[in-house]
C-alpha cells in the first residue's frame, strides 16, 4: 500500500500503541512510588529497588532463572536451527509432515499441557525433578520458535553461493559455517533471544516441571502477585522490562547496521561487475 | 514451492534430521502418550498418585494385566460433574469473544502500519513486537492495578467526574477480556500487518478512479486481500486463549471458568494426576481442529511465497 495515512489511521495507531504501552509504563512509575499502596502516589523513592537486594529468596529465583534461561536458549538455538534447515533443506523423508507438525504445535499448544506431560514424562523416568528437568521442558518448546525464526530466514536465502561453495569442493560442515551461518546469524541470534526471554517469562510449564530448590523467578512474582500488589513487585517487574527492552533494541539496531553493510555490499559487488 | 525433492543425504544429513527428530518425539510426543495413558489409570494414594504403572520389567503378562487395569472412570467423571462442561465451554466462548475483540482492534491498527510511510514502518513494528518480548505475567501484573476498585482506572473516572461509585472490574470476565486482547494482540497484529502490507495499492487506486466509496473499496478489496492474515491470527489468539491460565487466575474471579485454571486445580490443589490428566486430553482433542486448520493455513501461505 502506497497511499498515505488519513486521520483515521493516525488515531488508530495513536491509541492502539497507548493502550500497549500505558500499562507498562504505569508500572515502571508506581514502582517509584513511596508509599506501600501502590495505587496512591505518595512521592519519589528507589527504596524499593534497595529492600530488593535484601531479598535473598528473590535474588537467588532470579539467578536460577538466568542459568536456566542461559541453557536452555543455547541448546534450543542449536535445535531450533537444525530443525529450520531441515525443514527448509531436507526435502522429502518419511515423517516429514509429522516432523513439521512437532515444530508448529507447541506453538499454540496451551501451556498447561505441555507443562503437565512433561511432568508425566519425568515421573515416568522416574527423573528426580529440579533445575534441568526445567532446562529440558524449555529447550523443548523454545526450539520450535528457534526453528520458526530461522526458517523465515532461510526461505529467502540465496542459494547459488552455497551451490559454488560446494562445486568448488568445499565440505557440507565448512560450507555451513563459513556461508549458510553468517547469513543466518540474524535470524538465529533473534531465536536465541526469542529463546531465553520466552524461559525468562514461563510460569506454567516451570511450574510443573520443576522440584524443590528451583524456584524461578516468575513462579516467586506469581506466588507474591497472589497476596497482592506490592511496590517491589513492580521494582522486579521494571527491572526486567527496562533489560528487555535494552537488548531487543541493541539487537534490532545492529540486525538493521547489518542490513544496511549487505546492501551497500552488494551494490559495490554489482557495480564492480558492470 | 514444488513438492520437495528426494535429496541424496550424507551421514551428516541423517544426523541433521535424527537430532532434533528424536528431541521432539521424545519430550513433545511420548509425553502426550503417556498424558494419555495416565488418564485411564486411577489415583491412589502414592507417589505418583496413580495406579496402575506400567512396569516393563514385568514383561509382557505384567504389561497385558496393567491394560486390563485401565478404565474410563476419569472420562466418565468429567461428563458427571458438571463444572468440567461448563469450563471447556466457557473457556471456548471467553476465547472467542476475546479473539473477536482483539480483531476489533486490531485491525486499524495493523491497518494504519501498512498505510504509514516507509520510513517509518520499521520502527512501527518494533512497537508491536517490543511488548511481546515483555514478560506477559509483567504485562498481566500491570493490569491488576489499573482495574482494581481502588486501582487508576477507577480514580481516573471518578476524578473525571464520569462515575460516582468505583466499576468492579478486577475479578470479572471483562478483566479476562481486556487481559487477553491485550496480551494477545502483538500475535493478530503481526500476521494482519503482513499481508497488509504486500496489499497492492493500485487495485485501491482503480477502485476509487471508478468511483467506488473508500467503505466499499475496503470492503470489497482490502478485507478479502487480507483475510489469510486475519485467519492466521485469529488462530494464533484463539487456540492459546482457550487453555489460558494465568490472566483467568490473576485477572478472573472465581466464577470465571476456565479449563486451564480447572485442570491446575485439579492438578496442584487437589492432587488428581488421573483427572487432570484426562481434563488434558479432551482440551487436546477441541483444539486438534482448529491446530490443523491452522497448520494447514500456515503451508498454504509458505507455499504461496515460496
Amino acid at each position: 500500500m502506497t497511499r498515505g495515512p488519513t486521520w483515521f489511521n493516525i488515531t488508530s495507531l495513536v491509541m492502539g500503541f497507548s493502550f500497549l504501552y500505558l500499562p507498562i509504563v504505569l508500572l515502571v512509575i508506581y514502582s517509584f512510588n513511596k508509599s506501600r499502596l501502590v495505587t496512591v502516589w505518595g512521592g519519589f523513592s528507589t527504596e524499593w529497588y534497595v529492600s530488593l537486594l535484601h531479598n535473598d529468596q528473590l535474588l537467588d529465583a532470579a539467578w536460577v532463572t538466568l542459568r536456566v534461561a542461559f541453557v536452555s536458549a543455547s541448546v534450543a538455538t542449536v535445535l531450533g536451527t537444525a530443525a529450520a534447515l531441515v525443514l527448509v533443506r531436507s526435502g522429502r523423508f518419511i515423517g516429514r509432515s509429522l516432523f513439521s507438525g512437532m515444530i508448529f504445535a507447541p506453538l499454540v499448544m496451551p501451556e498447561v499441557i505441555l507443562g503437565l506431560s512433561l511432568l508425566l514424562l519425568f515421573v515416568a523416568m522416574d527423573q528426580s525433578r529440579g533445575f534441568w528437568t526445567v532446562i529440558l521442558a524449555h529447550t523443548t518448546f523454545a526450539m520450535c520458535y528457534v526453528a520458526v525464526v530461522v526458517q523465515s530466514r532461510l526461505v529467502g536465502f540465496d542459494k547459488s553461493i552455497e551451490e559454488a561453495a560446494e562445486d568448488l569442493g568445499c565440505p557440507p560442515v565448512k560450507t555451513f559455517f563459513l556461508i549458510t551461518l553468517p547469513i543466518i546469524l540474524p535470524g538465529v541470534v533473534a531465536g536465541w533471544m526469542l529463546a531465553f526471554t520466552l524461559s525468562l517469562d514461563d510460569l506454567v510449564v516451570a511450574s510443573f516441571t520443576t522440584g524443590p530448590g528451583a524456584t524461578t523467578l516468575p513462579m516467586k512474582i506469581y506466588s507474591q502477585v497472589r497476596l497482592g500488589v506490592t511496590p517491589e513487585i513492580n521494582a522486579v517487574c521494571t527491572i526486567l522490562v527496562v533489560l528487555v527492552t535494552c537488548a531487543v533494541i541493541a539487537a534490532s539496531l545492529v540486525t538493521r547496521r547489518q542490513q544496511v553493510q549487505k546492501e551497500r555490499d552488494e551494490r559495490t559487488a554489482f557495480g564492480a561487475e558492470g | 514451492m514444488d513438492k520437495p525433492a528426494p535429496v541424496k543425504r550424507t551421514l551428516g544429513g541423517w544426523a541433521l534430521i535424527a537430532v532434533p527428530y528424536v528431541w521432539l518425539l521424545i519430550f513433545f510426543l511420548a509425553p502426550f502418550l503417556i498424558v494419555f495413558k495416565i488418564s485411564l489409570s486411577q489415583v491412589a494414594v502414592a507417589i505418583p498418585p496413580y495406579v496402575p504403572t506400567f512396569d516393563l520389567a514385568g514383561g509382557w503378562q505384567a504389561f497385558v494385566e496393567n491394560l486390563g487395569d485401565l478404565s474410563l472412570e476419569n472420562y466418565l467423571w468429567l461428563t458427571e460433574d458438571d463444572l468440567y462442561w461448563k469450563s471447556y465451554l466457557s473457556s471456548v466462548v471467553i476465547a472467542g469473544i476475546s479473539t473477536f475483540l482483539t480483531l476489533l482492534i486490531g485491525y486499524p491498527i495493523a491497518y494504519g502500519m501498512a498505510r504509514s510511510p516507509q520510513s517509518l514502518r520499521p520502527t512501527l513494528l518494533m512497537l508491536v513486537i517490543l511488548p511481546f518480548w515483555t514478560s506477559f505475567l509483567i504485562r498481566v501484573y500491570a493490569w491488576i492495578g489499573i482495574l482494581k476498585n481502588e486501582g487508576l482506572l477507577n480514580q481516573l473516572l471518578m476524578a473525571i467526574g464520569i462515575i460516582d461509585e468505583p466499576l468492579v472490574i478486577l475479578n470479572t470476565n471483562t478483566a479476562v477480556y481486556i487481559g487477553i486482547v491485550y496480551s494477545y494482540l502483538p500475535f493478530l497484529v503481526l500476521p494482519l500487518y503482513a499481508s497488509l502490507e504486500r496489499l497492492d495499492g493500485s487495485l485501491l487506486e482503480a477502485a476509487e478512479d471508478l468511483g467506488c466509496p473508500p467503505w466499499k473499496a475496503f470492503w470489497k478489496i482490502t478485507l478479502p486481500l487480507s483475510l489469510p492474515g486475519v485467519i492466521a491470527g485469529c488462530f494464533l489468539v484463539f487456540i492459546p486463549a482457550v487453555g489460558e491460565f494465568v490472566i483467568p487466575d490473576l485477572l478472573g474471579g472465581s466464577d470465571t471458568l476456565m479449563i486451564g485454571k480447572t485442570l491446575w486445580t485439579e492438578f496442584f490443589n487437589n492432587r488428581d494426576w488421573p483427572v487432570s490428566s484426562a481434563v488434558a486430553v479432551i482440551l487436546l482433542i477441541i483444539l486438534v481442529i482448529p491446530i490443523v486448520l491452522f497448520q494447514n493455513q500456515q503451508q498454504k501461505i509458505a507455499e504461496k511465497q515460496a
